[in-house]
């Protein structure tokens, strides 16, 4: 299953997966990680590099139904795999309703951690429609934001919630 | 750009061919499941491994439940199913407590009991980019040769910063692992050795498969974590306390009080369960057993934070723990 197949050479692979619905199959340096593969070879840059060693959540991904930070992810172990990545979030011009609101409420400043932040809260509103405040901030606590002091973040979640909930 | 070093990826489906993996591929292979150890301190440059086995895929290494009286823990379990487990919870609360007071939700989802119990010793002058250390000539944990704490040291003293070990060691828990010899179990006291570099006993070839907590009938377990941030980091001080008895107004009969990040290994204190077994657990009690603690740590200067705001946290952090379980009966 999770085997890989050498070609043209030593040092690459044939990867292939799931990326935002759409299959994947490519030849990658084999070392890379999932967040190279997404941004390098797929040209996917809404995913952003910002720490490369697990300590911001600027590259969260959501990784077979959960987020992962794809700096730590090797590409290699992704064969098979789905991957969802920001780019996924809106259908055609739509934009999710967590972009919408983001937007909305000036949850991003300078956006870097936007996209990791808007997959973990769309993790946490698959499993939970309706949070509270304090689990939107134990869902993202692996996101660090240094523009926003996260108040309109949060408020930007909660408003999606009831958005997708249809309560408003 | 802090890319990874070449590697191949292996993903085997069982122990036995993990193992073989291992013994044939040697030193320039390590066992990997969520990575948020290992990969940094390969991006570092301070693991070079030519071949990972992903160990996460192996059905066996995967469940985690009631196991007579006590707990058994699959090594790839990860820290987040860990800590949400009905059976861990109520068997042995601080375990939960410990896993979930790791790092981030993000990281808990990948990283695993097994790894948690792995963790390389940390050290300020060691988990750093290849370029800071060789600004410092490196340190002998990696690449140099004397310690940059205290350059007189004549081994490492880079500190044991695992959040569930302390509370493996004050639980009386059992560590499985299997090598190409076969398997063996070790309680996790002699597990940890105290050695920055040689830190557990594990040998290179052998992993490690489940931790085993015993019957916890009759007792009771906190841990108690201090860091920077309360979202992130790794421990600067962590607490863990373990004690049997009766009611809550019996007098102790056993106890366990176990320090994590401040030596090599975590370290159980006999000072301080003696201060408690065969008394109340009061607010006497309790001072005595924290002062012991204050008394036997000597952290180093290699986490964050000033080293004597850290020794005296070592006593606030025992008194609180106790006094969680003095307030749970």
């Amino acid at each position: 299953m999770r085997s890989e197949r050498t070609i043209d050479g030593p040092g690459k692979i044939v990867l292939s997966f799931t990326v935002n619905g759409t299959g994947v199959e490519i030849a990658v340096a084999r070392h890379k990680t999932l967040l190279e593969v997404l941004r390098e070879d797929l040209g996917l840059t809404g995913t952003k590099h910002g720490c490369e060693l697990g300590e911001c959540g600027a590259c969260t991904v959501i990784l077979d139904g959960a987020p992962v930070l794809a700096c730590l992810v090797p590409a290699a172990a992704c064969t098979g795999a789905r991957v969802e990545t920001v780019e996924g979030m809106a259908v055609g011009p739509a934009l999710h309703p967590l972009q919408d609101e983001f937007a909305e409420a000036g949850a991003a400043q300078c956006g870097y951690c936007t996209s990791g932040m808007l997959l973990a809260a769309k993790n946490l509103l698959e499993s939970n429609r309706d949070p509270t405040r304090d689990e939107i901030r134990r869902a993202l606590a692996g996101n660090l934001c240094r523009c926003t002091g996260y108040l309109q973040i949060y408020e930007a979640i909660e408003r999606a919630a009831a958005r997708m909930r249809g309560a408003t | 750009m802090l890319r990874l070093p070449d590697f191949q990826y292996h993903a085997p489906r069982t122990v036995e061919e993990a193992v073989a993996l291992k013994v044939k591929h040697g030193a320039n292979a390590a066992f990997v499941a969520g990575g948020t150890d290992l990969l940094p301190n390969m991006k570092r440059r301070i693991r070079k491994c030519g071949h990972l086995v992903d160990v996460s895929h192996i059905d066996e290494l995967r469940s985690a439940g009631a196991f007579e009286g006590g707990l058994r823990l699959g090594a790839a379990v990860s820290l987040e199913e860990a800590a949400s487990n009905e059976a861990v919870r109520t068997v042995c609360p601080a375990y939960a407590e410990a896993a979930l007071l790791v790092a981030t939700p993000t990281i808990r989802r990948m990283g695993t009991v097994g790894g948690n119990l792995c963790l390389d010793t940390r050290c300020l002058f060691y988990n750093q980019s290849y370029e800071w250390r060789k600004g410092i000539d490196f340190c002998m944990k990696a690449d140099g040769t004397i310690c940059r704490v205290a350059e007189s040291s004549p081994k490492c003293i880079a500190v044991s910063s695992s959040d569930t070990a302390p509370v493996a060691l004050a639980a009386g828990a059992t560590i499985e692992l299997c090598g190409p010899g076969g398997k063996r179990a070790v309680s996790a006291d002699s597990f940890y050795l105290g050695d920055g570099i040689d830190y557990m006993a594990k040998k290179e070839d052998e992993l490690l498969t489940a931790l085993v907590i015993p019957d916890q009938t009759g007792a009771q377990s906190a841990y108690v974590k201090v860091r920077a941030r309360g979202s992130i980091d790794f421990p600067v001080i962590g607490v863990a306390v373990w004690m049997r008895r009766r009611s809550s107004d019996a007098p102790v009969e056993d106890a366990r009080v176990v320090l994590g990040a401040v030596f090599p290994d975590p370290r159980e204190v006999p000072a301080a369960a003696e201060a408690l077994i065969g008394r109340a657990l009061d607010a006497e009690s309790i001072r005595d057993a924290a002062d012991a603690a204050f008394r036997a740590a000597k952290p180093v200067d290699n986490t964050d934070g000033a080293l004597s705001w850290r020794k005296e946290m070592i006593r606030v952090s025992t008194k609180r723990a106790l006094e969680r379980l003095g307030s749970a009966r």
